[in-house]
């Protein structure tokens, strides 16, 4: 049932221009950016590079910058594809198919968070495509590679937790798109305030992003992705079955 | 219709904020009747269709579908439901096909049986041209239809339709009733409306509510029977003094129309046309018309929910009594 309505978010998101449209200007930007540090940042100082002592190896020079930018314009993109998956219903007055239908809150919110996570994984195999390129001409750290998609991949998937969440709070998309991104942007730049320590520090997504950029899997940084994305989930179910309490 | 009991509704109420909108509803349905909801905008009739469909939950109250409590076990109780609500919940962007198998799917129908299932809804909604179409090309009638097949797809004994001639013209109007009672044969409809003639050609049974409160639950023959006998009309060239006739066994009022005729109300069981006939003659009151006075349905509709007064206790609102 989950798939079913997985599926069907998928799919609808092709129907309109949106995603065909997403994933043009994503894929463009974020060869624009790739070349730049490959090119520009990277290029000219290979020679130098290379003499250095204890030299990490270009694909740690080339990936976490392109990584923490591509999840930054991904920030403002995923709010885009999240902001539809409740409100768009409630305010068609299509939720009351789903209602009427012998499926639960939870199926619902499971299945349209999975819809939402199938079109994110093709995003995120687009931007692999890139760093993988490099594969072509040399050599690269694999390890390193895969550990910082696997951390955008879970930043995502936190991302598409707190999108769905706000969808289920209003019926105007566009009102869900401008608080998403709103609340995002906070759980990114939580960090900057206190220089990185301390609690308000430990919350900041950037924190538990860091790391897998730098090849490093810490169990603690992917539980406490999964657990953000457990808690929003919670809350669109309670949020959804608060509506039918007709608490408003 | 068999006279097994389908749904049971027992004193439902709901409550948004501080004000009831709904108190004390309950009524039972059995197995392949059709039940008309009907009462004035705002009287309540379109929460009462939410909550029976499972997208509110009762703040009192209890509602069981085929024995199932739809707040404990919401799968198996909606799945004997289908449910149009006042909008159709239509995905504009999607062929009336890739809706309905849509559906099909929500309602757990096994993936070899969907085709068929879709098929069967179209026919009866009288769609088959329509498969390949997108929902947002369709014309509102047929919108209405999808709509309908929507609720059907899956056979559910209870069928729950929402105001669904509501914007449509006269010939999607009779075409729709027409469904409808095709539906009566083989599910339990119940058909929530404002518009009166629709409860008398569609409805076994009809429901009134006004202000949230059952005013009246009759089935449509004792109704009909008890409208018919209720009154009379009679018309005298010199007409008498109303007391004479008032004085008439079983009469109970007489009111001047109008246009100079009389409405002769007076108990069911006791009718006092052939006492009137023969006074009239005797008398030389110059009888030239009488008959049934029949009260419509809209008037006891416009009775029903206008001369009521407002309940003590209301939501605050009512004046003081």
């Amino acid at each position: 049932m989950i798939f079913t309505i997985a599926w069907r978010e998928f799919r609808s998101l092709f129907l309109s221009p949106l995603a065909w449209a997403i994933l043009a200007v994503l894929q463009l930007i974020l060869g624009i950016l790739f070349f730049y540090i490959l090119i520009v940042v990277y290029g000219p100082n290979q020679d130098k590079y290379a003499l250095m002592e204890g030299w990490p190896g270009a694909t740690l020079i080339i990936l976490p910058n392109f990584l923490t930018l591509a999840a930054f314009l991904l920030l403002l993109v995923v709010p885009l594809l999240t902001m539809r998956l409740i409100s768009e219903e409630r305010r068609a007055k299509t939720l009351t198919l789903l209602f009427s239908a012998p499926i639960s809150m939870t199926e619902i919110v499971l299945g349209k968070y999975l819809g939402v996570m199938l079109f994110l994984l093709l995003v995120l195999a687009l931007v692999a495509l890139m760093p993988l390129s490099l594969l072509l001409g040399g050599r690269i750290d694999l390890g390193v590679v895969f550990a910082g998609l696997f951390g955008l991949a879970l930043t995502l998937a936190s991302f598409a937790a707190v999108g769905l969440f706000i969808s289920t709070l209003t019926q105007h998309p566009t009102v869900a798109a401008i608080a998403s991104f709103g609340a995002l942007l906070c759980f990114w730049l939580l960090d900057v305030s206190v220089q990185g320590t301390g609690l308000v520090a430990y919350l900041s997504l950037f924190n538990h992003y860091q790391p897998f950029l730098q090849g490093v899997f810490d169990t603690a940084d992917a539980a406490y992705h999964l657990l953000l994305i457990v808690t929003f989930l919670t809350l669109s179910v309670r949020r959804l079955d608060a509506d039918r309490l007709g608490i408003a | 219709m068999s006279t097994e009991i389908l749904v049971e509704v027992e004193h439902v109420a709901r409550d948004y904020g501080d004000r009831r909108v709904l108190r004390d509803i309950h009524f039972s349905l059995r197995r392949g009747e059709v039940l008309g909801f009907l009462g004035p905008n705002g009287a309540g009739k379109t929460t009462t269709m939410q909550i029976l469909s499972g997208n509110l939950a009762p703040s009192e109250g209890r509602v069981r579908i085929a024995g199932h409590d739809l707040l404990d076990e919401p799968r198996a109780a909606k799945s004997a439901l289908g449910y149009l609500a006042e909008t159709p919940p239509l995905y504009r962007d999607l062929t009336v096909d890739e809706y309905l198998d849509y559906c099909a799917a929500l309602n757990r129908l096994p993936r070899r049986e969907q085709k068929p299932a879709r098929e069967a809804a179209k026919r009866k909604c009288g769609l088959e041209e329509a498969g390949g179409r997108l929902i947002a090309n369709l014309s509102k009638g047929y919108q209405q239809r999808v709509g309908i097949a929507q609720a059907i797809i899956h056979l559910p004994s209870l069928v729950i339709l929402d105001e669904p001639t509501v914007g449509l013209d006269p010939i999607q109007i009779r075409e729709i009733r027409a469904l409808i009672r095709d539906l009566g044969r083989e599910h339990s409809v119940i058909l929530s409306t404002h518009v009166l003639p629709e409860v008398q050609t569609v409805c076994d049974r009809v429901l009134i509510v006004h202000e949230g409160e059952l005013v009246l639950d009759e089935t449509i023959e004792r109704l009909d029977r008890h409208m018919k006998t209720a009154s009379i009309t009679v018309a005298f060239h010199t007409p008498p003094a109303t007391g004479e006739i008032e004085r008439l066994p079983g009469v109970t009022a007489v009111q001047p129309e109008r246009d100079g005729r009389l409405r002769i109300l007076h108990e069911a069981d006791a009718n006092p046309t052939a006492a009137i006939v023969q006074l009239a003659s005797e008398r030389g009151w110059g009888l030239y018309e009488i008959r049934p006075g029949r009260l419509s349905l809209e008037q006891l509709f416009v009775e029903l929910t206008t001369e009521r007064e407002p309940s003590a206790g209301d939501d605050g609102r009512g004046p003081a009594p």
